[in-house]
C-alpha cells in the first residue's frame, strides 16, 4: 500500500518554533505574584539532623515561606522531598520561597542545620560486603523478591562452559553519565482561582509525574499542616488526581533526565503553603551534581565458546551502582538481565543482576537504560572472542546472530528478527567486501536454512 | 605516530517499557471543514513525537498532514500516557493513534456512505476525499462530509485509541518472562585515528544501519541516529561523572568540566535505515529513540584496538588511559 505521509520526510511539525526561538520552556513562564525558591543540600553523605532553626530565614524580608521535612506531606516513593535523615550529599534538607533569587540564596544562608555525620559508603563493591555501612535500614541491596539480584536462568550455563573449547572472561566498568540537556530542571507551580494547582513542568511523562505528585500531596482537609497554609482559602487539599494540572509535553532535552518527580514537587508543596506562584530553577551546577544521571556498571562475563565460533554458554556478574534512593534502578537492572545475552543465541545462560545503594546522588533512568553499558561489555568481548579463536569479528557475530524462532534467555520468541541484515547492509554502506557465505546468509529460522 | 583503526558493533534494543503495561491512549476530533485535532499524551523531547503522530492520524483519515494538530501539552486535555521514553512512543501511540483515527473515519463513512450510494466498508479515506474502493469516480470531498456530519447529522466526529502491551512478570527461579513488544536492530561502524604521542582518539566516521521496523519519518529516525551516533562518542571517549570513581572528588560542576561533544568533534557520519516490520505494531515500526546511542561505543574500543592493539575495558578512553595503556603494552613487549 503507498502511504499518502506515513514514510515521507515530512517537516517537523514544531521546528519553526524551535529553530527561531518562538517555543516557550518552563523558565520562560512568568505569572504575576511569582516566588523563587532555593534549597539548602546537605553538607555530608550520610547523616542525621539533628536539629534544624529556620527562624533566621523566616524574619529576613523578601521570604514568603520556608518548608522542612515537617511540611511535606508524603514521601516520594522511598525518596523524602526534605530529608531529616541525609543519604547523600546535596540531599535537600529545607527550602525557602522568597521574592528574587537573591533573597532566597540569603535566606538559605540563615538556616542552621546540625547533622550528625555518619560513615558513608560510596564503592558498590564495598557496600556489597557484609558490615557495610548501610546506605538504607533495610540493606544495600534491593531485593527481587526471595533474591537480592535479579536471576535470569537459561538451559545449563555448567554443562555449558565444561562443553566450550575456550572459556573466555572480560570484566568492564561503564562509568556514571549526566543527559546533559540543554535546558536544566525548572519548575513552576501556580495556585489557580479555581483550586486546583498548576504545574509547567518539562517531565518525560506527565500522567506519571502527576501522579507521583499527587501522592507527594496527598492531603485530607483536615491534615493539620494545611489548616495552616494559605492555599486553604482556596481549596479544600489534594485528594485526586484533578486537583492537579500539568503543563508540558515539550522539553529542551531529556534523555530519561526528565522521568522523575525531580524539580516539582519542592514549589508545589511551597506554593500551597504560600498561596503563590513559585519557581524554581536550578543551576547547571545543581543539574550536574544533584540531578539524575545514568548510574555506574560493573560487568563480569564468562563466556564458553567452540572452535567453530558458536558461543555455547554465557554467565553474567552485573552491578549497578544505584546511588541513595531506588526510583528507576532495579528496572534498570532487570532490562540489563533480561537481555544479557545481546543480540546473539547462547543455549545456556545464567545472570546475575545486581541494583546496590550506595551514598551517592540517586541515579535512575538514562536513554538506553541497562542495555547501553551492557551492549558495550558484550560488544568489546565479542572481538576479544574472535581474536582468540582467529575468526573475523563480522564472522563472529553472523554465527551468533539471533535467527527468527529463536529464544532469548527469558524464553521469549524472536519474530522479525534482522540483524544479519543489518550487518550486511552495513558492510556494503561501509565499503566492507565480506565473504559471499555470510552475504548469503539470512534471519530465516534455523530450521528453514 | 598516528595509527588508524576501523571496529564493528552490533546492538539489539526493546521497544516498550520493561514488562509491559506501558499504557497509551489517543482521542481524534474531525471539524466541520476536515481538519483534524489529534490529543495524545506523550511529551515531545525533540525527536519529533507531535510530527510522527500527525502523520499517522493524516494518513489514517485522508487528509493531508498540515490538516491535522496536536495538542500534548497538558494533562487536561490529553488521555492518560506512560510517556516518553523506552523508545516506546512511535509504537505505541501510533496504534492508538490509528485506532482513535480510524474510529472517526467509521462515523465519516457512515455518513458518506448514502450519499456514494455504497456501503461504509466499501469506502475509503484518501488525498482529502472519501470514495468507494476501486471506483474513484465516485468520491465526495472530506470536507463536505464532515460538514454534514457536525452541522447537519448532529454527530461529535471522535475517535477514542488506546492500546497497552500486556504486563509480563518474571518467574522469580528463571527470569522467564514475555518482557518487550519487539526488538530493533543495530550496527555500526567506527574508523578512528589514534596519535600514540598525546593518546588522543579521533573518531573520522561512523557508519550506522539500523533497523526500524517501519520509518514513519525517515527525516527524523536520521535525526536519532545522528543524536545517537555524537552521544555514543562522548561516552565512549569524553564523559564521566565520577572522574575518580567511586569517589565524589572533583565531579564536574559545569559543562567545562564535563565536557560533552560540541559540532567540532562530530565525525563523518553516514547511516541508512533499513525495514523488517515488527508484528504489534500497525505500521510496522520499531522503536529508535534509545539504542542509537549503544552500538558507537564499542564500535570505537574495537578501533582503538584494530589501530593500536590495547584492549579499553573500562570508558570514556581518555588520552591518559591511551598512553597509560601503551606504555604498558611496550613494557610486555621484547624490545629487540
Amino acid at each position: 500500500m503507498a502511504f499518502k505521509t506515513v514514510g515521507h520526510r515530512e517537516k517537523r511539525y514544531d521546528g519553526l518554533a524551535h529553530v527561531t526561538g518562538e517555543t516557550r520552556y518552563v523558565d520562560d513562564i512568568f505569572v504575576p505574584g511569582i516566588l523563587v525558591t532555593k534549597v539548602l543540600r546537605s553538607s555530608v553523605a550520610k547523616g542525621q539532623v539533628r536539629n534544624i532553626d529556620i527562624s533566621g530565614a523566616e524574619r529576613l524580608p523578601g521570604v514568603v515561606g520556608v518548608i522542612t521535612n515537617e511540611d511535606v506531606p508524603n514521601m516520594h516513593q522511598d525518596q523524602p522531598v526534605l530529608a531529616s535523615s541525609i543519604r547523600y550529599k546535596g540531599e535537600p534538607i529545607a527550602a525557602v520561597a522568597a521574592v528574587d533569587e537573591d533573597t532566597a540564596l540569603e535566606a538559605i544562608s540563615k538556616i542552621k542545620v546540625d547533622i550528625e555525620e555518619e560513615e558513608a559508603v560510596f564503592d558498590p563493591l564495598e557496600a556489597m560486603k557484609a558490615g557495610a555501612p548501610k546506605v538504607r535500614p533495610e540493606g544495600n541491596l534491593y531485593m527481587y523478591g526471595e533474591y537480592p539480584f535479579r536471576k535470569v536462568v537459561f538451559g545449563d550455563v555448567g554443562a555449558g562452559l565444561k562443553e566450550a573449547d575456550y572459556v573466555i572472561e572480560g570484566e568492564y566498568f561503564h562509568p556514571a553519565l549526566e543527559h546533559a540537556p540543554i535546558e536544566p530542571w525548572a519548575s513552576l507551580a501556580v495556585p489557580e482561582a479555581d483550586g486546583r494547582l498548576t504545574v509547567y513542568t518539562m517531565a518525560q511523562s506527565l500522567h506519571l509525574t502527576l501522579g507521583w505528585l499527587a501522592d507527594v500531596l496527598h492531603m485530607e482537609p483536615d491534615d493539620i499542616r494545611f489548616i495552616k497554609w494559605a492555599w486553604r482559602t482556596r481549596q479544600s487539599g489534594i485528594t485526586s488526581l484533578s486537583d492537579i494540572k500539568y503543563i508540558g509535553g515539550i522539553n529542551g532535552g531529556a534523555f530519561g533526565g526528565k522521568l522523575d518527580i525531580q524539580a516539582d514537587h519542592i514549589p508545589a508543596i511551597l506554593a500551597l503553603k504560600t498561596g503563590r506562584p513559585v519557581k524554581w530553577r536550578w543551576t547547571r551546577e545543581e543539574d550536574l551534581l544533584y540531578s539524575i544521571y545514568r548510574g555506574a556498571w560493573h560487568i563480569k562475563i564468562k563466556d564458553g565458546v567452540k572452535k567453530d565460533g558458536r558461543i555455547v554458554a554465557r554467565q553474567v556478574r552485573s552491578i549497578r551502582d544505584a546511588g541513595a534512593y531506588t526510583l528507576f534502578n532495579p528496572y534498570a537492572v532487570e532490562k540489563h538481565c533480561f537481555l544479557a545475552t545481546g543480540p546473539y543465541f547462547i543455549p545456556n545462560v545464567y545472570v546475575e543482576g545486581y541494583c546496590v545503594y550506595t551514598n551517592k546522588t540517586p541515579a535512575c533512568a538514562m536513554r538506553g537504560f541497562g542495555i547501553t553499558p551492557s551492549t558495550f561489555a558484550i560488544e568489546v568481548q565479542m572481538n576479544k572472542i574472535a581474536r582468540e579463536l582467529g575468526i573475523d569479528p563480522w564472522e563472529l557475530r553472523f554465527i551468533n546472530a539471533y535467527h527468527n524462532g529463536d529464544q532469548t534467555a527469558t524464553r521469549h520468541v524472536l519474530d522479525s528478527v534482522y540483524l544479519i541484515e543489518a550487518m550486511q547492509a552495513l558492510a556494503k554502506k561501509a565499503g566492507v567486501k565480506l565473504p559471499d557465505k555470510l552475504m548469503a546468509m539470512t534471519s530465516a529460522e534455523r530450521s528453514k536454512q | 605516530m598516528k595509527k588508524r583503526g576501523t571496529g564493528i558493533a552490533v546492538a539489539e534494543y526493546p521497544t516498550g517499557a520493561c514488562k509491559g503495561g506501558d499504557l497509551s491512549q489517543a482521542i481524534v476530533k474531525v471539524r466541520a471543514d476536515g481538519s483534524v485535532d489529534l490529543f495524545f499524551g506523550s511529551p515531545d523531547l525533540g525527536q519529533g513525537s507531535q510530527t510522527v503522530m500527525a502523520q499517522v492520524a493524516a494518513e489514517e483519515l485522508g487528509v493531508r498532514y498540515d490538516q491535522v494538530k496536536v495538542y500534548n501539552r497538558d494533562s487536561d486535555t490529553t488521555p492518560f500516557s506512560f510517556g516518553t521514553g523506552a523508545s516506546r512512543v512511535t509504537f505505541c501511540d501510533s496504534n492508538a493513534v490509528a485506532q482513535a483515527a480510524g474510529e472517526a473515519r467509521a462515523i465519516l463513512f457512515e455518513v458518506a456512505a448514502p450519499d456514494l450510494k455504497a456501503s461504509s466498508e466499501e469506502l475509503v479515506a484518501s488525498e482529502g476525499t472519501i470514495s468507494v474502493r476501486g471506483d474513484p469516480r465516485r468520491s465526495i470531498p472530506i470536507a463536505l462530509v464532515a460538514h454534514k456530519a457536525n452541522h447537519v447529522m448532529r454527530k461529535v466526529v471522535v475517535g477514542h485509541g488506546s492500546y497497552m502491551p500486556d504486563v509480563s512478570e518474571p518467574d522469580p527461579e528463571t527470569g522467564a518472562c514475555d518482557p518487550f513488544c519487539t526488538l530493533a536492530w543495530g550496527a555500526v561502524l567506527a574508523e578512528v585515528e589514534v596519535d600514540t604521542e598525546t593518546g588522543e582518539v579521533d573518531v573520522l566516521r561512523l557508519v550506522c544501519v539500523y533497523d526500524v521496523g517501519k520509518a514513519i519519518n525517515p527525516l527524523l529516525v536520521e535525526g536519532q541516529i545522528e543524536g545517537g551516533a555524537v552521544m555514543g562518542m562522548g561516552a565512549a571517549l569524553m564523559e564521566n561523572l565520577y572522574p575518580y570513581y567511586p569517589s565524589l572528588e572533583w565531579a564536574p560542576r559545569t559543562l567545562g568540566e564535563y565536557v560533552i561533544p560540541t559540532a567540532v568533534d562530530i565525525p563523518d557520519i553516514q547511516e541508512e535505515i533499513v525495514e523488517c516490520p515488527s508484528t504489534g505494531n500497525v505500521y510496522g515500526v520499531k522503536g529508535i529513540g534509545e539504542m542509537t546511542a549503544n552500538p558507537p561505543g564499542p564500535a570505537i574500543v574495537n578501533a582503538i584496538h584494530d589501530a593500536i592493539g590495547v584492549w579499553m575495558n573500562e570508558i570514556p578512553v581518555t588520552p591518559e588511559k591511551v598512553l597509560k595503556a601503551l606504555e604498558k603494552k611496550a613494557a610486555s613487549e621484547p624490545r629487540y
